[in-house]
């Protein structure tokens, strides 16, 4: 146990002395489950709330990599050290993945001020896998200024990223659908700045048009939130792009909303934390065949699920006095 | 939760001929690994960059362009260099015998020639990780 407890401070004295395989390393550990890896993110939690961290969501194949590799070429020529996360789908049937989005970052990726991770969902449905926060936390500890988040190609509820990004870029293009698609619910809501890629395509001003209408609609207090053309292949667009995300975090400061934010997304974890604390806690105390007796009698209906479920809390309650 | 295996496909140096890697990547994607592709035209620096940041188990170089006996031992000796030599790393390509052999008392764990069942290559893996 002593052992452990060494070897994780060793991890975090390295990632706070810039080691990028402890970094890694305990990026694994923390995907993987593996016990005793909170006592390390514990450890590194006083080193981190200083990164500003972005997310970019849209359809699969929209450009998001491509705009994520252009980001970081800016981000660095104005001196930024940046982090990635890039999250890929897990599938359901195999638990394999395949991690794509390094092919489109191959201009930053021997770049020192950069750190690129891929992720697979890992079973998680919402854009995001359940790590995706503590892996965010690791960079941020690591020291870098920015951190790009690049969810799973969307469709219209993978709605996750908003609460875990301070600034979240939806990014779209054209020949995707009419413009009743832009007023559904889920997707379209949660942008601070829209990002029309591929813009040199036949319908980007359509789809510009369509989105502007569209926020036309929202009420116009407060940020306004702005849409960018790009062609993301040829940087086209990214200068001002990039602007736009600085006054956003600038705009987020000045009303206060950036402390709104860390304080919600700091409730939502910490309750994360506990019901999870709450469910291994009670895999723990009662045993399987408890469980097993307990859905044996429900499905002979000499029991409904709701009664059951008291039961095993009581036995908690009990058990804890 | 188990330790998920994770590997990193890539095609080092000139030739466009990706098939067979991504062919060996959806392989073991379907065996319930994690595979990081990162594409054509990678140099021995990016390969082994993206091998730490990734912290894979295992690189799979794919190579058709001959280069091999120049690009396997840039890929070994940058590892040793970063203190990333617990990384395997294995190839595929066309590969004759004789350098195959060099390749593999120079620290490469295996040679996968062409008409390797995908199989075999999951299974090396496997037991090679565990």
């Amino acid at each position: 146990m002593k052992q452990l407890k060494a070897i994780i401070m060793e991890i975090v004295s390295k990632i706070l002395s810039g080691d990028r395989r402890a970094v890694a390393r305990l990026m694994s550990l923390v995907e993987d489950n593996q016990p005793n890896y909170t006592s390390a993110l514990a450890e590194l939690y006083p080193h981190t709330g200083e990164a500003h961290i972005i997310g970019i969501t849209g359809p699969p194949g929209s450009g998001k990599s491509t705009l994520v590799d252009k980001l970081t070429l800016e981000f660095r020529k104005r001196g930024k050290t940046v982090g990635i996360i890039a999250v890929d789908p897990t599938s359901p049937f195999t638990g394999g993945a395949l991690l794509g989005d390094r092919v489109r970052m191959s201009d930053i990726a021997l770049d020192k001020g950069v750190f690129i991770r891929s992720m697979g969902t890992r079973g998680h449905l919402g854009g995001l896998s359940t790590k995706t926060n503590d892996l965010i936390k690791i960079l941020d500890a690591f020291g870098k200024d920015i951190i790009l988040v690049e969810t799973v190609g969307t469709g219209q509820s993978e709605v996750e990223i908003v609460k875990t990004a301070h600034t979240t870029l939806i990014v779209e293009v054209p020949g995707l659908g009419d413009d009743i698609q832009t007023i559904k619910a889920g997707i379209f809501e949660i942008g601070d700045i829209f990002v029309v890629n591929k813009s040199d395509r036949e319908g980007a001003d359509n789809t510009f048009r369509e989105l502007e209408t569209m926020l036309d609609m929202n009420k116009s207090e407060g940020w306004k939130i702005p849409i960018v053309k790009t062609v993301a292949t040829s940087g086209k667009g990214i200068i001002p792009l990039v602007d736009i995300i600085e006054s956003h975090l600038q705009y987020m400061h000045e009303t206060g909303k950036f402390q709104e934010l860390k304080k919600q997304k700091i409730k939502d974890e910490f309750m994360g934390i506990v019901t999870d604390n709450i469910n291994s806690y009670i895999r723990n105390r009662s045993s399987e065949d408890d469980i097993d007796a307990l859905v044996e009698k429900i499905i002979n209906y000499e029991l409904d699920p709701y009664t059951a479920a008291e039961r095993i809390m009581n036995s908690l309650k009990n058990t804890s006095n | 939760m188990e330790k998920k295996i994770r590997v990193l496909v890539a095609k080092p140096g000139l030739d466009g001929h990706d098939r067979g890697a991504k062919i060996v990547a959806r392989a073991l994607r379907d065996s319930g690994m994690e595979v990081i592709y990162t594409g054509l035209h990678q140099t021995a620096e990016q390969i082994v960059e993206a091998a730490i940041q990734e912290d894979v188990d295992v690189i799979g170089l794919s190579l058709l362009s001959g280069a091999h006996m120049t690009l396997f031992p840039k890929v070994l000796n940058l590892l040793k260099e970063n203190n990333a030599e617990d990384i395997k790393v294995m190839g595929g390509g066309i590969i004759p015998e004789e350098d195959a052999e060099k390749l593999r008392e120079m620290g490469i764990s295996k040679i996968f020639g062409p008409g390797t069942p995908t199989e075999k290559i999951v299974q090396y893996i496997q037991n090679s990780v565990e």
